[in-house]
């Protein structure tokens, strides 16, 4: 029987916006554009938004390489949310309505810029350990096995989770708008004793 | 809206120059890798790669080039960077690879002996 999906968001209220695409690497750049262009309206600066972008390019990667085993026929959801202050979920830009002899800077009173975004990516691989998805040790050399590291470095948050029902994993990752991130290099910690493939 | 990348191949006699034109991700990954493996197998003493064209790479790209400088390195041949945008410099400085390849400014100082 197919797997039904678990609600998007988990426990997060219904997302600003959903989408669900298959594991095609056809779809990836269209997928961060997308985004990247949400969070541009949403009043993030070019350089975080090509952040945030990457971080979602990783995250698909990381689930067609890994979890679904470059199986292109899967499905993923993409789910965003803008965040006040206190991470709740504030609708987005919503023009305000002026009075008959509004002026510019009326009209301009009301606009309001969220000050972060959320973002879930969620599948139905095969569920691992969230302890066990790291980076490689940034001091070895070698091919692969940064994305992790890329992701956790750009955005504020991020956090692997399995899905309820025994079935997907879960990425839930946060980008603050007064984020100066990423921050200056520290000491790597990225030891993977899981024997299980390094995303 | 992005174009599908396009890779360009140059023989000058004692170097090699790639250039791709666009972005760098998973699916790109594969013929960059044989853009640049055309280069090496041809043993020319330095190979460039001008990355003015890319306006975006992830870690796919890192990868590829990270395989071909581990072949420049077996080889004894020159692997060498130029024309970095920022936010590819960034991700080459998030990975700490900024330091582990030899990256200049230009295809010019690229070419310079």
């Amino acid at each position: 029987m197919k797997p039904k999906p678990p609600p998007v968001g988990g426990a997060f209220s219904e997302p600003h916006l959903h989408l669900r695409m298959m594991s095609s690497p056809t779809f990836l750049s269209g997928v961060r554009e997308m985004v990247g262009s949400v969070c541009k309206r949403l009043g993030f600066t070019d350089m975080q938004c090509s952040q945030i972008a990457l971080a979602i390019d990783e995250a698909l990667c990381n689930v067609m390489r890994h979890g679904y085993r470059r199986a292109s026929d899967k499905p993923i959801w993409v789910s965003l949310w803008s965040l006040d202050s206190a991470g709740m979920a504030v609708s987005p830009g919503a023009p305000a309505v002026p009075a008959a002899s509004g002026t510019v800077s009326e009209l301009n009173a009301g606009s309001t810029e969220p000050d972060a975004v959320r973002i879930v990516i969620e599948d139905l691989a095969e569920q691992v350990d969230p302890a066990c998805i790291k980076s490689r040790d940034l001091d070895d050399i070698r091919p692969g096995g940064l994305g992790v590291h890329i992701i956790k470095e750009v955005m504020d948050e991020a956090v692997y989770e399995r899905r309820e029902g025994g079935v997907g994993m879960r990425l839930t990752m946060v980008k603050k708008r007064s984020s100066n991130k990423p921050t200056p290099p520290t000491t790597p910690n990225s030891t993977n004793s899981c024997g299980t493939p390094k995303p | 809206m992005s174009s599908p990348t396009t890779f360009d191949f140059k023989d000058l006699g004692t170097m090699a120059v790639i250039t791709p034109k666009g972005e760098i991700g998973y699916p790109e990954a594969a013929p960059f890798r044989t853009a640049i493996k055309q280069a090496q197998d041809k043993k020319m003493p330095r190979v460039v790669v001008d990355l003015s064209g890319v306006s975006f790479m992830s870690t796919p790209g890192l990868a590829t080039l990270v395989e071909a400088l581990q072949t420049s390195k077996r080889t004894s041949t020159a692997l060498v960077l130029c024309g970095l945008q920022d936010r590819v410099r960034a991700v080459f400085e998030i990975a700490r690879l900024q330091t582990v390849f030899k990256i200049v400014p230009s295809i010019a100082s690229a070419m310079e002996p």
